[in-house]
């Protein structure tokens, strides 16, 4: 792809026009500078408003639509040949900002992978059936003898998920199990001997598997040429913009103290009562009943701790002095002071953890002897109510807060809870535990004109 | 030498009976293990196995292999040292028979040997990173406590024992018949639990995320103490995994076994617990009513649990019916109460390190032996070898002229046979296979790419 300066429109006529682009290579087109940044900034519009709505836990129909629409507003062009040059130049203007760390590559690489799915489920059955060809997917269609002895299996596999195998679904792909982990973590496939039995309409599990796992080792080798020449080349021309564009779209990792300063051990009783979230709550109360936390449990509060300015030594003293009843000093220094030092940066890679966003507990599955996790979530409806009740919501926003948990909203169910404590309107709504506690200190410091 | 070793030769031929100068102290200690190591660990045993074939006979053979695993040793003193690897079959028994581990974990194959990680990058072309590794399980009794009424935490009996037993029957079964996996190999924990060792090549080589998958698809327990529902089977029939569990193996034992053994409805505590997981609390109500009714009159000899279960039973499948949670609520609870429960965790990540076989338990002294799981049934694990036990065995046998096969003489020769014939040769076998197609089809591969 070549970036000119001047202000020659983009002409070239050679771009392979399919409805939806695999992004395989950069096209040979000439592109505008400005249109490089606004192509980019469009397309993050979309994938921006994607990342929300996985947030908010929106259904996958709620999610298609919400694609759909997003695209409409921002991609579409009166033209077809002009839309799809849209589609691949940006694609591949945010490879460039979205290939540098670990982390910006892999929310990149989901969001663009659920842009891809839900395009891909719209498309026509031709489309789809052309897309699968040209990924390569060696899966033969089963066979009429082969489908009439399994028809029960399959047919049981159907109901089991409250669907029936119309005639119209007896097209089956037989395909080894691996390659299509989601269908078999749902159980939405009947495997038999390491095969699988993928239905047509399940055919995109496969599709995106490729998709995704192409544009991953893709990432890699971008930022490979980003580090080793493009950046230099470019560093009075696209480097700006791409360096720019990454950092106004990522909202804070919280990692960084911030305006409260440390907060000591002996203000952690009172903060925890007024400040922290739903699931900080439960892992502080637990930890003090039960002078124990699991693993996931100690990390999710430990480094919501640290984000909230607790100190390394506070911590260590903090943890030791509630496990005490438990866990003898001694036994305390051997096996858990490393993780809470680690936590810190203070060992091993020495990397400075980030305390978790709401995304990340929500997606955790807590088990046995657990509390981490979403408690919107994971709690069940009365042990839901009972902790809203003593957090000091009233009766009629425990109402609101359910109606929102039982439509799987667990972030608008905390933001709700917020608002409902603290009497005051939370219009971002709640993304990360942080938030909540800085949103919430800076609430009662503005009521009380002093930190609660 | 100890005394033990030092008696033997006066006593010869003769078997004594207890409190002789053969008994050996039931301990747990360095000297105990220290001859264990010497005399009874299978070193060649496990070093084969680790090498999965790849001993050199053959050209296609991988030398560097066996060299890239991970094993991990925890020492006397809780000293914990990660990294080891190994070259030879000596180099591995050396150390081990030096160190004295109590406790020997093994980890992944590494991309490059792991005493040589650090030379090597993060990220990148030349990445220290897992390149294989069994897919592993981890059962543990403990996560059962809120279902068995007999023992809690590490204890075990023969009465709640059998919840390991379906618990590999459900698991093994799946693993051959839906994933086609027919390399698995049983073994008790040493105290409390199964692992279960997949190690097919396609089980070695699958991601992080097909694991995960594989893991979910197990996932059906959801427990923890913050949720009453912990099982949840909508859809109109049960998927063919799940309703062949349920009738092969659940069902059956549920209704037999554990319902009676552990009285699980004679109660009002206990069968509060059942009644919990009625979604429709007019039934609920319904039989709280005529169990209470019913506390003292017993209406027939039967056992009361089965009476009431039966009652139970009657009340959900009857056609009257209607609502929907309500039509898998038996099968739901039977789930509840004997359906496996997996640690997740173990089971997704290639770096996870493992006990391995042939371990002792420190603070049962019991041999961590394999289970045969076309015989579980007959397994008791109150009556696995012990270290002390062992010691004794091999006192009471007298000198030998060989060194080889000492375990043979010994409560370990079963198992270290069962290990070799029904689990080791086969895989082998099936090793071989694979390094020789693999290098004959490379060598055509080149013959095609040279004769043009």
């Amino acid at each position: 792809m070549e970036v000119v300066q001047s202000h020659r429109k983009s002409s070239s006529n050679n771009v392979i026009v399919s409805i939806l682009p695999l992004y395989r290579s950069a096209p040979p087109l000439e592109v505008r500078l400005e249109d490089f940044e606004f192509f980019a900034i469009d397309r993050l519009r979309v994938l921006k408003g994607i990342s929300d709505g996985l947030c908010r836990g929106k259904k996958p129909e709620e999610m298609e639509k919400l694609v759909l629409d997003l695209w409409k507003a921002n991609m579409r062009h009166p033209q077809a040949v002009e839309e799809v040059n849209k589609d691949i130049i940006s694609h591949f203007v945010l490879r460039l900002v979205y290939c540098r760390t670990e982390e910006l590559r892999k929310w990149f690489l989901s969001m663009e992978t659920t842009l891809f799915r839900h395009r891909f489920r719209r498309g026509s059955s031709e489309a789809q059936r052309a897309l699968m060809s040209e990924f390569k997917l060696p899966y033969k269609a089963v066979s009429n003898a082969e489908f009439e002895s399994l028809k029960d299996k399959l047919g049981q596999v159907a109901r089991s998920m409250g669907q029936t195998l119309a005639a119209a679904d007896a097209i089956f792909y037989k395909v080894p199990f691996e390659e299509v982990p989601d269908l078999v973590a749902g159980r939405r496939v009947f495997i038999h001997k390491g095969h699988a039995y993928v239905a047509i309409n399940q055919v995109v599990s496969l599709v995106v598997t490729q998709f995704r796992s192409y544009l991953s080792k893709a990432l890699i080798l971008t930022n490979r040429k980003w580090t080793s020449t493009i950046r230099e080349q470019e560093k009075d021309r696209l480097t700006p913009i791409v360096e720019a564009l990454c950092t106004s779209y990522l909202g804070p990792d919280y990692s960084q103290q911030q305006e409260f300063g440390e907060i000591s051990i002996k203000d952690i009783d009172q903060v925890a009562k007024t400040s922290f979230p739903l699931c900080m709550r439960h892992l502080f109360e637990k930890v003090k009943e039960d002078h124990h936390l699991k693993h996931g449990g100690r990390m999710q509060l430990g480094l919501f701790l640290k984000g909230v300015g607790l100190k390394l030594d506070d911590a260590l003293a903090f943890w030791k002095a509630e496990f005490a009843p438990k866990v003898s000093a001694e036994r305390f220094d051997k096996e858990y002071a490393y993780n809470i030092r680690h936590n810190y940066g203070r060992e091993g890679k020495r990397t400075d953890y980030t305390p978790y966003s709401c995304q990340k507990i929500i997606s955790v599955t807590p088990g046995i002897g657990d509390h981490h996790g979403c408690p919107y979530r994971h709690f069940s409806e009365e042990n839901l109510r009972a902790a809203l009740v003593r957090m000091g919501v009233s009766s009629r926003a425990v109402e609101d807060v359910m109606d929102k948990v039982h439509n799987r909203h667990y972030q608008l169910a905390c933001t709700l809870t917020f608002e409902a404590v603290h009497g005051s309107s939370c219009d971002a709504g709640i993304n990360h535990p942080n938030q909540y506690f800085i949103d919430s200190q800076r609430v009662l410091q503005s009521k009380n004109g002093s930190v609660a | 030498m100890t005394k033990e070793q030092a008696d033997n030769g006066r006593d010869d031929m003769v078997i004594d009976g207890p409190g002789q100068a053969n008994a050996v102290p039931d301990e747990f200690n360095a000297n105990y293990l220290r001859i264990y190591y010497g005399k009874l660990f299978p070193h060649a045993d496990m070093f084969k196995w680790m090498s999965y074939g790849n001993d050199g006979k053959h050209p296609g053979c991988d030398k560097s292999y066996f060299g890239r695993r991970e094993f991990s040793f925890t020492l006397e003193n809780d000293i914990y040292i990660r990294f080891q690897s190994f070259n030879s079959v000596t180099e591995l028994e050396n150390s081990i028979k030096e160190k004295c581990p109590f406790k020997i974990d093994i980890g992944p194959v590494y991309s490059v040997d792991p005493a040589k990680r650090h030379a090597y990058a993060q990220s990148g072309d030349n990445v220290f990173t897992p390149v294989e590794r069994e897919l592993v399980f981890d059962i543990d009794i403990s996560d059962y406590d809120d279902v068995r009424y007999c023992c809690t935490g590490a204890d075990v009996c023969l009465e709640c024992w059998p919840l390991m037993t379906i618990a590999i029957k459900v698991i093994d079964t799946s693993l051959r018949d839906d994933f086609g996996f027919n390399h698995i190999l049983w073994v008790y924990s040493g105290r409390r639990g199964v692992h279960c060792w997949v190690c097919d090549g396609k089980a070695r080589r699958l991601t992080n995320e097909q694991r995960a998958a594989i893991a979910d698809y197990f996932y059906v327990y959801k427990g923890n103490e913050n949720s009453h529902k912990k099982i949840s089977l909508p859809g109109l029939v049960l998927y063919p995994f799940l309703a062949r569990s349920y009738t092969e193996v659940l069902k059956g034992f549920f209704e037999a076994k554990l319902l009676p053994n552990q009285n699980l409805l004679a109660s009002e505590e206990r069968y509060e617990k059942i009644l919990e997981m009625i979604p429709d609390a007019s039934v609920a109500s319904e039989l709280r009513r005529r169990w209470q009714e019913n506390k003292r009159a017993s209406m027939s000899k039967d056992d009361i649990n089965i009476v009431r279960w039966e009652q139970l039973k009657s009340i959900l499948q009857s056609g009257k019916q209607k609502m929907q949670g309500l039509r898998r609520c038996v099968e739901e609870i039977v789930f509840s109460y004997t359906y496996p429960r997996l640690d997740m965790e173990v089971s997704k990540h290639m770096n996870h390190l493992l006990k391995a076989p042939f371990c002792v338990h420190p603070k049962t002294g019991r041999v961590c032996v394999p289970i045969d799981p076309n015989n579980c049934d007959e397994f008791d694990p109150t009556t696995v070898p012990t270290l002390s036990q062992l010691l004794e065995e091999l006192n009471r046998g007298g000198p030998r002229q060989d060194a080889e096969n000492e375990w043979d003489r010994t409560s370990l020769g079963e198992s270290v046979t069962f290990f070799r014939t029904s689990f080791l040769q086969p895989l082998l076998k099936s090793c071989k296979e694979e390094i020789e197609n693999s290098y004959n089809a490379k060598l055509q591969q080149s013959k095609n790419a040279l004769s043009w």
